[in-house]
């Protein structure tokens, strides 16, 4: 009777205490790559490769996606905002929700699931076939070797993504609002500028993409490095990345907006 | 391959960098804000600014021609310091009367500011001694209401 009362108790005093080893471990882990990230400088054609795999080979989901949010922001905004006859402010409505959330955030929700799955993927991989042990074998360092440069080829790349993001899908927005509907364009930019401000909305933008790709290629890399040696491992890890990037991504906007938009 | 490789890595950057350069110039303001440099403060007091806000813009002749700077409550005289920063292209006469207007019914608020026929200049640091405050709703329709009141009463 009182037996599997307490045996889930036991199963979740167990999970509580994995999910702090884990967390303590992955810091340890953090902590250990940026120790050892001379390497990813030193041998900068090695952060380069990653910087391609990561970054260049997103770019087309990035300008792809950047173009439709922007186009779509642009017809409903103009569908809204002609209600109260300023449909002149879609520039200012595309710019702001670009610049502020939906570039950082969508670059890294994309950058999460075609970068950082393929990270974790192919550590866990490295490490299933052996080809991690081998290296601290030939006394390379894998952490230095392997997931430095990833780890900085990540973090480059992911501004650089948020940023071409917003800028495509203002271009969207243009298309639909100028081209499309026909607003007058010099309404449509002269009104974006007035209200984006340089400080508070790109670099703030900026600082959270960059804030962003820490966590993905970290999380990213630390399922990879982390998972069970099996093909269930690879893949239920390459699943953690996704899930847990993305609840990360979420959950660190609200605090930076939280932070940084607060009383204005 | 490694040629091709790096070749595919300057665009990206490139494109990056362009990006936040479109980011910065198209979309946002920093075309339009100038330096420090090329302005000279202003500081005038006001018994209500209303809803001024700092960097609101500072217009003549509906042109923009500085940016509001900081905003302080003078403990002493309590009233609304206001710092504005003017381009140093544009010198104002002494006697510039400087009002807190709003831009539409509903709009923000901004300074505007109006040439008196003063010789001498505003320097920079001084202040500006023709202010009118913002123009606060309640008080304008508690006025209205009143004097209305107040026909009432004749008329009977």
């Amino acid at each position: 009777m009182v037996e599997p009362v307490l045996d889930s108790l036991r199963g979740v005093g167990h999970r509580v205490v994995n999910g702090i080893w884990r967390l303590g471990y992955a810091s340890g882990f953090l902590l250990m790559t940026l120790v050892r990230s001379g390497t990813s400088f030193q041998r900068f054609q090695l952060t380069i490769k990653e910087i391609y795999s990561a970054g260049v080979l997103s770019l087309i989901i990035i300008i792809v996606s950047g173009l439709f949010v922007g186009m779509v922001l642009g017809l409903q905004g103009y569908e809204t905002l002609q209600k109260y006859g300023s449909s002149e402010a879609v520039g200012t409505l595309v710019a702001l929700s670009l610049t502020r959330e939906l570039g950082p955030v969508v670059a890294a929700l994309l950058f999460a699931s075609r970068a950082g799955s393929a990270m974790t993927a192919e550590i866990g991989l490295m490490k299933a076939t052996e080809q991690i042990s081998a290296m601290e074998m030939m006394a390379v360092d894998p952490i230095a070797r392997v997931i430095g440069p990833r780890f900085w080829g990540g973090v480059i790349s992911m501004p650089l993504l948020a940023a071409i993001f917003s800028a495509v899908g203002v271009f969207g927005g243009y298309l639909v609002a100028v081209v499309l509907i026909g607003i007058d364009a010099g309404a449509f930019w002269s009104q974006m500028q007035n209200a984006v401000d340089f400080r508070q909305d790109i670099v703030n933008g900026i600082i959270k993409s960059v804030v962003f790709g820490f966590a993905v290629t970290a999380i990213a890399l630390f399922e990879g490095y982390d998972a069970p040696p099996t093909a269930e491992g690879v893949s239920g890890a390459t699943t953690r990345t996704v899930v847990t990037s993305s609840l990360a991504i979420l959950g660190l906007d609200f605090v930076l907006t939280a932070f940084m938009f607060r009383g204005i | 391959m490694e040629k091709t490789l790096y070749l595919w890595v300057g665009i990206f950057v490139c494109a990056g960098v362009a990006a936040l350069f479109m980011l910065a110039l198209k979309v946002g303001n920093a075309s339009t804000t100038f330096q420090t440099g090329d302005a000279y403060s202003v500081n005038a007091e006001f018994d209500n600014i209303g809803g001024l806000k700092v960097r609101a813009p500072v217009k003549s002749a509906g042109v923009v021609v500085g940016r509001v700077d900081a905003i302080q409550f003078d403990g002493k005289k309590f009233v609304a310091r206001v710092t504005l920063k003017i381009d140093k292209r544009y010198p104002f006469p002494k006697d510039t009367s400087v009002s807190i207007l709003t831009s539409g019914l509903l709009g923000e608020q901004y300074i505007g500011l109006e040439a008196g026929g003063d010789r001498e200049m505003l320097k920079d640091g001084e202040t500006a001694k023709l202010t009118q405050s913002a123009v606060v709703l309640e008080k304008l329709i508690g006025q209205f209401l009143y004097s209305k009141a107040a026909e009432g009463g004749e008329k009977k």
